[in-house]
């Protein structure tokens, strides 16, 4: 860990005795393999500079975090983080319509955990069946393919990002028949 | 007829004198008076504090004074805040209760810091004490709402229940309800360690109408700001509150409803909690921020310039503490419209992050303390610093007491002349002659020791991180500062020299902690062999220090004064001395 300057002691003789000399290069990590992190070992937990920093061109050094420091109690770090009731207050309302349906249905998209879900509630909801979804083709064998608006206003085919990064896009979302929804199964 | 010399007041006289006496050092200081004197007054001191609950044994307390009535106890070092301390380390309450049922039947409060409290503790109180009035748990842990469900039904004349940053498990929601619709006497009521589920707003607001002496109230972060205002109508003489979470769906409605509640509060002066903020609602607090003389933001995620508008509303501040989202230009702001500012304490927003994304330096601090003359007490994270800043800062304010500086990478040096800051922390001492207290950080050598040595002689509490260079600094600490009584060092290259010449010192200070320095084993073992009043505890998770040879250095060491010899509860990970002092087991 630290360098250890050395500093003249012999105008102060500190002693009450003990024999032997201590051992600095013992103080290192030989039997120290049960612990927690370690300034030599870097621990992967460093929230805050994977997720919030994304944008920063040079990627910072992945900190490794000493035990007990910076000297914050641990309810303060916690408090830093939303609450988790907080997010599950609100839902993600979102209108479906459905192209020959006479109205439309609201769905919140929290209660989903992934896509599986929510087609099968889709399915259910509207009657229909979506088929196969694959990232090459889109939703293959069906009459009907689940779509959604995004924030920049675009339709795109449900599936195809991340399901996170679909709940915080998607504004509105729209069963189109197959043949209206030819063209979006093969985006890039 | 022969002149009678009066030798001594009747006892009665005495005692009735000596009940004006009320702080600890004065009566410690009239017991040693005389053998009388001493004899009367432990009769009648009512009021206990004990710093280190391991320093002396509940059957020592009680025989001495046996008359009690207000007992405050201290359990784990305070490393523990920052999990330095293992669980399982020690502060157990109940033998104190245990104990105390027995001898105090008429105790009346309680305080603890850093112990481990039960629900069996926590029954035991509320069975025992028939006036029990005052219980206060400070950063304590182990027990339940259960506990707390006992303490509601059990204690019919309950006035303070505050559990301020204590670690709860929730059980039910429902403990609230034990208070029994008879329960009219509560002031002070602080429930804001609690989690979100764990309080029935229907039961606190039924509690709260009943309770007219209610002065201070602290709600968990569980309470929404919507539920403040019905809250708050049924106690408009609060003087203290904490709100729950500050946010709920933006309403107009409850917007002016709140604005309404808060305005009715007249005798409102502290305000806290404001967890996850929507800054929508900050307006209805405007009405009682010229009252306000404590303002706690430090959980509150609000940028600038919420903060400032808040904050500039606010003449008569004494007392902030933010997080550093603030920055240096809301510090300015603070600087020049809190004139009356006392206590400082700004926290980070991102402590692991890599990079600063707030723009918080030194020269907020400088600004603080230009332009707050009555600054006495700073608590600062920040990321960097100059030796400048610390001596304008010290020079701006003699007064300070307790001053903690927090550069949040290790050994940083003044990045502008890339030298140590022991100028700057030097400067602080030499001019700030009331400083109790101080956290040290940045790069460090051994002559901001030589400083602190040299000036900080009412320091009594010391604070050091991965700063000096050798035993020479420990040394000028130990045999310098002269009203020391806790020193707490981490990551340092301390090591048996100073320790061994010094150790005598360690008899006049309450405790001190060391842990990943140098000191061996075989000092330790000395220590505890030479200095039968203090305990040595060596605190090692990983193997039995004496499977090590003797020079090897300890992974964590406390020391501490005890008049009642080694403890009985230590686990497996301690070491300390044996009864015979010959052994450490």
């Amino acid at each position: 860990m630290e360098t250890e300057r050395e500093l003249n002691l012999e105008a102060t003789e500190l002693r009450l005795g003990l024999p032997g000399t201590s051992d600095e290069s013992a103080k290192n990590t030989t039997h120290r393999s049960n612990k927690r992190a370690l300034p030599e070992q870097p621990v992967s937990a460093n929230m805050a500079t994977t997720s919030k920093n994304c944008d920063q061109e040079t990627a910072p050094h992945t900190k490794a975090q000493v035990v007990g420091w910076p000297p914050i109690r641990s309810y303060r770090k916690n408090s830093l983080q939303p609450k988790k009731s907080e997010a599950e207050m609100s839902g993600i309302y979102v209108k479906v319509s459905m192209d020959g349906a006479p109205y439309l249905r609201k769905i919140d998209l929290k209660v989903f955990k992934g896509y599986p879900e929510l087609i099968k509630a889709l399915e259910d909801m509207f009657k229909f069946k979506a088929g196969e979804y694959s990232e090459r083709e889109g939703y293959n064998g069906s009459e009907f393919v689940p779509t959604y608006e995004d924030k920049d206003g675009d339709w795109m085919l449900v599936g195809d990002v991340p399901w996170e990064m679909f709940t915080g896009c998607c504004k509105k979302l729209r069963i189109m028949k197959g043949s209206d929804a030819r063209g979006l199964g093969c985006v890039v | 007829m022969r002149k009678k010399i009066m030798y001594s007041f009747p006892d009665e006289v005495l005692e009735h004198v000596f009940s004006f006496i009320q702080s600890d050092k004065d009566r410690n200081a009239v017991s040693v008076v005389c053998k009388s004197w001493c004899e009367i007054e432990r009769w009648c001191r009512r009021k206990v504090f004990i710093g280190n609950c391991y320093a002396v044994s509940p059957r020592m307390v009680i025989k001495r004074f046996p008359e009690v009535r207000s007992i405050e106890l201290k359990g784990k070092p305070h490393f523990a805040d920052f999990n330095l301390v293992p669980d399982g380390w020690g502060g157990y309450v109940l033998p104190w209760i245990v104990e105390m049922a027995g001898a105090y039947p008429w105790l009346e409060e309680i305080r603890l810091k850093r112990m481990v409290v039960t629900d069996e503790s926590l029954e035991l109180i509320a069975k025992s004490f028939k006036n029990f009035k005052v219980l206060v748990l400070f950063s304590c842990e182990g027990f339940s709402t259960d506990g707390l469900a006992a303490i509601a039904a059990g204690c019919k004349n309950l006035r303070e229940l505050d559990l301020r940053e204590s670690e709860v498990d929730d059980l039910s929601g429902h403990w609230l309800r034990h208070f029994p619709e008879t329960c009219t006497s509560l002031l002070s009521l602080n429930i804001s360690c609690l989690g979100s589920d764990e309080v029935s707003v229907s039961a606190l607001e039924r509690l709260v109408g009943r309770c007219p002496n209610l002065k201070s109230l602290r709600l968990n972060r569980g309470v929404t700001v919507d539920k403040i205002a019905n809250i708050l109508h049924r106690a408009p003489q609060l003087v203290d509150f904490g709100t729950g979470s500050y946010s709920a769906e933006l309403r107009p409605d409850v917007l002016l409803n709140l604005a309404g509640a808060f305005s009715c509060c007249k005798e409102l002066k502290s305000l806290s909690g404001f967890w996850d903020v929507v800054p929508a609602y900050l307006p209805a607090l405007y009405s009682v921020c010229s009252r306000l003389t404590s303002l706690n933001l430090s959980y509150a995620t609000i940028q600038n310039p919420e903060i400032i508008k808040l904050v500039s509303n606010c003449p008569n501040l004494q007392r902030l503490l933010v997080l550093d989202y603030i920055e240096d230009s809301g510090l300015e702001a603070l600087a020049s419209s809190c004139k009356d500012l006392q206590e400082l304490r700004v926290f980070p927003s991102d402590p692991f992050g890599a990079e600063p994304h707030v723009s918080l330096t030194e020269q907020g601090l400088v600004a603080v303390s230009l332009g707050c003359p009555k600054l006495q007490s700073v608590l600062y994270f920040c990321r960097r610093m100059t030796n400048a800043a610390l001596v304008t800062i010290a020079q701006n304010s003699p007064n300070f007491t307790r001053f903690r500086l927090c550069i949040i990478e290790p050994k940083t040096a003044d990045y502008l002349t890339l030298e140590p800051l022991d100028v700057g922390f030097g400067a602080i001492v030499e001019h700030c002659k009331d400083l109790r207290r101080l956290s040290l950080s940045g790069l460090l050598t051994d002559r901001v020791f030589e400083y602190i040595g040299t000036y900080a002689k009412k320091l009594e509490m010391l604070s050091v991180a991965f700063a000096g260079d050798s035993d020479l600094g420990l040394h000028h600490v130990l045999s310098g500062c002269e009203s020391l009584r806790k020193l707490e060092i981490r990551d340092c290259p301390f090591g048996d020299k100073a320790l061994l010449a010094n150790a005598a010192k360690l008899e006049t200070m309450r405790s001190l902690w060391m842990s990943s320095c140098t000191v061996s084993f075989g000092a330790c073992k000395l220590i505890g062999l030479k200095m039968p009043r203090l305990n040595v505890e060596v605190i090692d998770e990983t193997e039995p220090p004496d499977s090590r040879p003797e020079s090897c250095p300890v992974e964590k060491l406390y020391i501490y004064r005890s008049v009642s010899g080694p403890r009985f509860d230590m686990p497996p990970f301690v070491w300390t001395m044996d009864e015979e002092r010959k052994v450490m087991h």
